[in-house]
């Protein structure tokens, strides 16, 4: 069956697309549309994910340029409101939290597993439309007017301003469904998909972050759908329920708010972190250190994200008590994070590595990472963090940590499972390009931010005081280093698609199933079912290099 | 039974096994553990509308106080042994399923709907009563001569929370409707009847939530 | 199939029945006792046991797989949570809790009765 299929495939001209695989079988657009194939759903999602990633990148560059000068600029201060909103709103629920997931956890989780696809292939293509759904239903919400209240929708003031709070909020809720749907599928598929011998210690440290993160998917994101339809009652009906004016408590509102949106952030950087962990292993040709604490660290990570909200409200009306119970909490869940970064560092010592794009990206991470962390203790330090509020030093920490890190993380896996995924290579003198653009742009951009919220410098703020001007040009420059990194990044990455499939099975010589397959890998994704019988990363099992 | 799968290899006689499954328990086993996933989901959906309860409640306690004993006791009583039995003959319906029993599957589902439609029923009289009274939520109260300021807030969350409860069973309705279709098709039978299983996990959850909300909203003090 | 192999009688089913029943007339009853602060804790805790048998007998996590169970209980720790925090910060506040101010929202009761308003 498989000869005949090559055959056919030689004899149609399909050129560039080489044997029968997940990308050029079956044909046509109706195929893709209602594929089941969870590589398919990846790269459906791949590319929407890096549409937001786009979309949401125009506004970041908007928000710079405007804040080149205090007030004037190239936007009314109504309408700058609008856009940082948007800015936030398409990063975190359009591109962030869906990105590494139900891009890479899609493809690459059955193949690391040695399954032949997810628990529930069809639920996996619903919640790809239900996120479609949700981003058209945002975009429209966009072009009715925006919304000016930042990402957070803080009430009294998302209850009573004008504007597409509602279309946007029914678009957020929906947008849940997708990734609880997500989660669903991974932990049922890791519970009862693993290939024969692959207990629960020799899965790779990648499935583990996948895992935890879903956990903290089913678990936050209902009281995040329980909140927007609040915060929809609350704006139409006048429930009551948030309102001071009718006996209710804005602050409650913020409650329901962080009660997702901080175990969120740990959906952010959960699977970015499960792509380190591949990563670093494979470019230093070593087995991870310390495996079961990394594997034990993501799930007290998912566990403890839930204790620690209202460190987001120190100042807002918070108890002082609830304040100081919250802050000690956030000391304890920064632990599980530094027991990776330790073990990541082990790994790599006495290691034989090399610098190839994913590596770069990798090493950036830690650095990049180490910092944003770090700052989210000052931040979660009671005391400091009354200063520190609202300032330009909690935009540049979550950036950091998101940024530097998810992000880093991300683009680590794209040029990692990149010639698994399309069956090329990229140019990799172009990635290091990339790789420097963006690593010092984002510095750039981002350690003024630090620089600048510590002296006092208000967040989402229009005008600002004179002393604030010179790191804003320093921050708004660095932008634009960052902004042509990736279109550098844009640019090899599509040009790589237009060339013939030339990708070895395992072009980095890396342990794990995914890269015992062809690149691209076929539809059944093995020809056989893997049986396994070591861990994930022993390299010392491994003959002589790629 | 299963001996004989075993033999053929792919399953290839198991009604409705999926191509990644290698076995009708793996699918089941790892559908079940979908289905209790979803459930947590809804758990979590309406306990934050029972900690929004709970927290207006501690912030207003004469105003809820008062605001309850417009509700009927007596019919809220009654709903409570409906949805009760209903869970019962639901439970029986996938018990049916179990032991082959096509002709009581169908009985019991349909007992099931009705004691729903008559849920649903009594739900109505009772809005009914309250829209008469101007016992709205939000923006719609009406409702003149409250002793304690405030009242308007316990309705916003029973409207809100009998209202996303009510959606739920009429949900629940129209799922006993799809399996009714299927189970008078044949489709279920001991070797097969998870859809059954899981609409009765699904209908059984629905009942948990008003055993919680009943107290809450009928009976405190 | 192996993880719902467990068929119950319908006696047994019937039983639970019967304890449920019971149970609610058990906490209607006690609700019109007056026990001041006690009555939450009783009508609650009759609410947990009842769901409880539904959980444990009707769902069948008493015969079924342990993972299901803990999936279920994990869902209502994290609530449990949820709602703990937000009480102690509620309880824990300086301002004294608003007892007497509000009317309804304006648009549909623009005159309250006369123990309203600030």
């Amino acid at each position: 069956m498989p000869e005949d299929a090559i055959a056919t495939q030689t004899g149609e001209g399909a050129a560039n697309s080489g044997p029968a695989n997940y990308l050029n079988e079956p044909r046509g657009l109706w195929s893709w549309l209602t594929t089941v194939d969870h590589k398919r759903i990846g790269v459906m999602y791949l590319f929407s994910v890096l549409f937001a990633f786009l979309l949401g990148g125009i506004f970041a560059i908007l928000i710079r340029v405007q804040l080149l000068h205090s007030g004037g600029g190239i936007m009314k201060p109504e309408t700058y409101n609008k856009i940082f909103t948007l800015h936030g709103v398409v990063m975190i629920f359009l591109f962030i939290i869906p990105s590494i997931p139900a891009a890479f956890g899609n493809f690459v989780l059955p193949l690391m597993l040695g399954a032949k696809d997810v628990a529930f292939p069809r639920l996996n293509l619903a919640s790809y439309y239900i996120y479609v759904v949700g981003a058209l239903l945002g975009i429209a919400a966009m072009v009715t007017g925006g919304l000016d209240t930042g990402w957070t929708l803080y009430t009294p003031y998302s209850t009573s301003t004008n504007g597409s709070v509602s279309l946007m909020t029914l678009a957020a809720f929906i947008l849940g469904f997708s990734s609880i749907f997500t989660g669903i599928n991974f932990i049922a598929t890791v519970h009862k998909l693993r290939a024969p011998g692959m207990t629960w210690f020799r899965m790779p440290l990648f499935v583990w972050g996948i895992y935890s993160t879903a956990i903290i998917q089913i678990l936050a994101t209902p009281v995040l759908g329980i909140t927007l339809l609040l915060l929809i009652m609350e704006r139409m009906f006048h429930i009551g329920i948030f309102d001071p004016k009718l006996g209710g408590d804005p602050v409650l509102f913020q409650h329901f708010f962080w009660f997702y949106s901080h175990p969120a952030v740990y959906i952010m950087i959960l699977p970015g972190m499960a792509i380190i962990s591949e990563v670093i292993p494979a470019f230093s040709r070593k087995n991870i250190f310390g495996y079961k604490a990394i594997a034990y660290s993501s799930v007290a990570i998912a566990l403890v994200s839930f204790l620690v909200w209202g460190h987001h409200m120190f100042v807002s009306g918070q108890s002082q008590f609830a304040s100081a119970i919250f802050s000690f909490l956030t000391f304890l869940v920064a632990i599980p994070s530094g027991v990776k970064m330790f073990n990541w560092l082990a790994t790599m010592y006495k290691g034989s590595i090399s610098l190839e794009a994913p590596m770069l990206f990798a090493i950036s991470f830690l650095l990049l990472f180490a910092i944003g962390g770090l700052t989210g203790l000052f931040l979660g330090a009671l005391s400091v963090d009354v200063h520190l509020h609202d300032t330009y030093f909690v935009v540049a920490h979550f950036h950091f940590v998101m940024m530097g890190g998810t992000v880093m993380a991300f683009l680590a896996g794209l040029h990692y499972w990149w010639p698994k995924m399309f069956g090329r290579m990229y140019s990799e003198r172009w990635a290091r390009v990339a790789a420097a653009l963006v690593f010092v742009g984002f510095n750039v951009t981002f350690l003024s931010q630090f620089l600048m919220g510590s002296q006092g410098m208000p967040r989402r703020y229009y005008n600002y005081l004179p002393q604030y001007h010179p790191m804003h040009v320093v921050s708004t420059i660095g932008s634009w280093f960052l902004g042509v990194g990736f279109l550098v990044m844009a640019g090899y990455l599509a040009v790589s698609l237009r060339k013939k499939m030339d990708a070895p099975a395992n072009p980095w010589g890396a342990t794990g199933l995914e890269w015992q397959t062809s690149s691209p890998p076929p539809t059944h994704n093995f020809e056989q079912v893997p049986v396994v019988t070591h861990g994930p990363y022993e390299y010392s099992l491994m003959g002589a290099g790629k | 039974m299963s001996d004989s799968a075993a033999t053929l290899g792919h399953g290839a006689h198991e009604p409705f096994l999926q191509h990644h499954f290698e076995s009708p328990e793996q699918q089941a086993d790892a559908s079940r553990i979908g289905m209790w996933l979803f459930l947590v989901t809804e758990i979590l959906l309406f306990g934050g509308l029972f900690v929004g309860f709970a927290l207006m409640q501690s912030r207003h306690p004469e105003a809820f106080l008062h605001a309850h004993h417009h509700l009927d006791r007596t019919l809220g009583f009654i709903n409570t042994v409906v949805l009760l039995t209903s869970s019962f003959t639901m439970v029986l319906a996938v018990r049916s399923a179990q032991t082959n029993d096509r002709r009581r599957l169908i009985v019991f589902l349909l007992l099931t709907i009705v004691c729903a439609g008559i849920f649903l029923g009594i739900k109505c009289v009772e809005y009914s009563h309250k829209f008469h009274e101007g016992l709205l939520p939000g923006s719609f109260y009406s409702h003149r001569g409250d002793p304690v300021p405030g009242e308007f807030m316990f309705f916003s969350f029973y409207f809100m929370m009998t209202g996303l409860h009510g959606i739920h069973i009429l949900a629940g309705m129209g799922l006993m409707c799809w399996l009714l279709r299927r189970a008078v098709r044949g489709d279920f039978s001991s070797r097969y009847n998870t859809p059954v299983d899981f609409v009765g996990l699904y209908w059984h959850l629905v009942d948990v939530i008003w055993i919680y909300l009943f107290p809450l909203l009928y009976l405190i003090r | 199939m192996e993880s719902n192999a467990h068929v119950s009688s319908v006696k047994s089913y019937g039983l639970v029945l019967g304890a449920l029943l019971t149970l609610t007339v058990v906490t209607v009853s006690a609700a019109s006792v007056d026990l001041g602060s006690f009555n939450v804790v009783i009508a609650l805790g009759i609410a947990t046991i009842k769901a409880s048998l539904v959980a444990l007998f009707f769902m069948h996590l008493r015969h079924g797989r342990p993972m299901n169970g803990i999936i279920f209980v994990s869902g209502v720790i994290f609530l449990g949570i949820f709602l703990m925090f937000c009480l102690i910060d509620a309880d824990t506040r300086d301002v004294p809790r608003p007892t007497r101010l509000i009317t309804a929202p304006a648009a549909a009761a623009p005159v309250p009765g006369p123990a309203a308003g600030h």
